[in-house]
């Protein structure tokens, strides 16, 4: 699904921030990529969100080259990825409904389409009763699986996450992770970026490990 | 089919929700529309006054009365053989004497004149004919006609006084222009006012087109909500802009009244009229989107998500 020829980005002060990746990811995956931080870590991810264009080499996604893609279509192509940062991104004068409800308003879906699915996603992040709060009003932990609910509520065939843990405590960590696991689990192929080597143990799966701007490692240890 | 309805279910939803965010800083945006209705009002209220003092000029349009001054010492059977005389030709639709005993008598019943004249010994004042040409003569005939009557022993002066009519027709018509330069300036204002207060939006609400552009919102998407707040303000703006010439109207029409009835009422006071309306409402709209249109062409590109 996910596939890197040969990238290099550069950006404007002359550093690399990735040379030379290649890499494949399959669908149904769900794929950790590790490294310190400033490794290229969430360029490689910016790049699949058209962030960031290459500086050389391809990026596909079901076989576009989506480095190419016009400026007009990029909105299109955002709209078939789920993203989850780790400052969730969440607007702060508007409710958690309206928050998890904006993909599918950008998307274009009914009243009724968008209702359910909004009510279904808090479901799954088990924060049903919080849909009137402003995310203000929600712990971090919760603020992020709210992030989350967003990022897959218009059923995106792919999810990238960029240190989606960063700001939570090792117990919520792994309960966001067990999340993103589940979802996983129904078929969306999942690219997350983090650096906690504590929690990927425990995790086990796919990992890449990038280091200044090269793969070091791709390790699959399955538990 | 369901396609078509929620694109415009979501402008509905667009057009509404713009009204509403509008209403949430209630005294910024009634500022926005009074400084909106002020600079459309202007114009059009002066055009409202230039068409009725055109129209009353137009009233004054058929008065083309020639003097004709007979020479001092005529007798007053030469000026009445000129009315006779006058009379019978084509141009001429009335033609009447004025002795210098009239004359007269008209400017001492003047008070400031009285005095003057009662100083003097003698009366000054020749007879005079006032002829009145037929309204459809051609400037021609007319120039022909005030030649033979200069052409005349007994007549010493004619006066054809239409010269102050066509400095005010002249006067009416820059003003006319002065009033076309000063909407196009204003309805400038206007769009330069709506273009700022939509880019300080954009500016309130970067939080919010950031995380869209992220999710992939289109630039039409990201862009809709401003365009219906210029609209509202050049909409509201212009209803705001015909209530305030409305109610200047209707403090005039006390002395415009007046003043028709010192005409004779021969002339009807021109008010806020359809197509004045209409131009005020489409002037409004027009920059309230064109202004909007600016700011989010200018300002709405710049703004890309950054993670």
């Amino acid at each position: 699904m996910i596939k890197f020829d040969n990238v290099t980005k550069r950006y404007d002060r002359g550093r690399e921030a990735l040379s030379n990746v290649s890499l494949e990811i399959d669908t149904g995956e769900l794929v950790f990529l590790t490294g310190r931080s400033g490794a290229g870590k969430s360029t490689l991810l910016k790049l699949i969100g058209l962030l960031e264009r290459p500086t050389r080499g391809q990026v596909l996604i079901d076989g576009l080259n989506i480095g190419r893609l016009p400026a007009r279509r990029i909105p299109r192509h955002r709209r078939q990825i789920g993203m989850v940062f780790q400052d969730h991104k969440l607007l702060e004068d508007r409710s958690v409904f309206e928050n998890i409800a904006l993909p599918m308003i950008i998307a274009g879906y009914s009243q009724r389409d968008i209702r359910a699915r909004v009510r279904a996603a808090l479901e799954h992040v088990g924060l049903l009763n919080r849909e009137k709060n402003t995310p203000s009003q929600l712990s971090t932990g919760e603020q992020q699986r709210i992030g989350i609910a967003r990022a897959v509520v218009a059923r995106p065939k792919l999810l990238i996450a960029d240190e989606p843990t960063g700001n939570l405590d090792p117990e919520l960590s792994l309960d966001i992770m067990n999340l993103f696991q589940r979802f996983n689990q129904v078929g969306v192929t999942m690219l997350i970026a983090t650096h906690d080597l504590g929690l990927l143990k425990q995790l086990g799966g796919r990992c890449i490990v990038l280091e200044d701007g090269k793969i070091e490692s791709h390790e699959n240890s399955s538990i | 089919m369901a396609f078509i309805k929620n694109y415009f279910l979501r402008h509905a939803q667009n057009c509404i929700g713009s009204l509403g965010n509008m209403t949430r800083q209630p005294f910024g945006s009634a500022m926005t529309i009074a400084v909106i209705g002020i600079a459309l009002a202007m114009p059009s209220g002066l055009n409202v006054l230039v068409r009725n003092g055109q129209a009353v000029a137009g009233g004054w349009e058929g008065i083309r009365d020639f003097s004709v001054y007979l020479k001092p010492g005529s007798a007053l059977d030469n000026a009445s053989e000129l009315q006779d005389r006058v009379l019978q030709l084509e141009v001429v639709e009335s033609a009447r004497v004025i002795s210098a005993e009239q004359a007269l008598a008209d400017l001492q019943s003047d008070a400031g004149f009285s005095e003057v004249l009662a100083a003097l010994d003698d009366n000054p004042l020749p007879h005079a004919v006032v002829i009145r040409p037929r309204p459809d003569a051609t400037p021609e005939a007319l120039q022909e006609f005030h030649d033979d009557l200069v052409g005349m022993a007994a007549v010493d002066l004619v006066k054809l006084d239409t010269a102050w009519l066509e400095r005010l027709n002249a006067l009416l018509e820059l003003t006319r222009r002065g009033v076309w330069i000063a909407a196009i300036l204003l309805v400038g204002a206007v769009i330069v006012i709506i273009g700022n207060t939509i880019r300080l939006d954009i500016q309130n609400r970067r939080a919010q087109i950031e995380v869209s552009k992220l999710l992939g919102a289109s630039d039409g998407f990201v862009r809709r909500p401003f365009l219906y707040t210029g609209f509202w303000y050049g909409a509201l703006g212009a209803v705001f802009a015909l209530l305030l010439l409305s109610v200047s109207l209707w403090l005039l029409s006390g002395p415009a009244g007046r003043l028709v009835e010192l005409y004779g009422g021969g002339f009807q006071p021109i008010g806020v009229d359809q197509t004045t309306a209409a131009m005020m409402i489409g002037g409004g709209l027009l920059a309230g989107l064109g202004g909007a249109w600016m700011a989010v062409a200018r300002h709405l590109s710049v703004i890309q998500p950054t993670v």
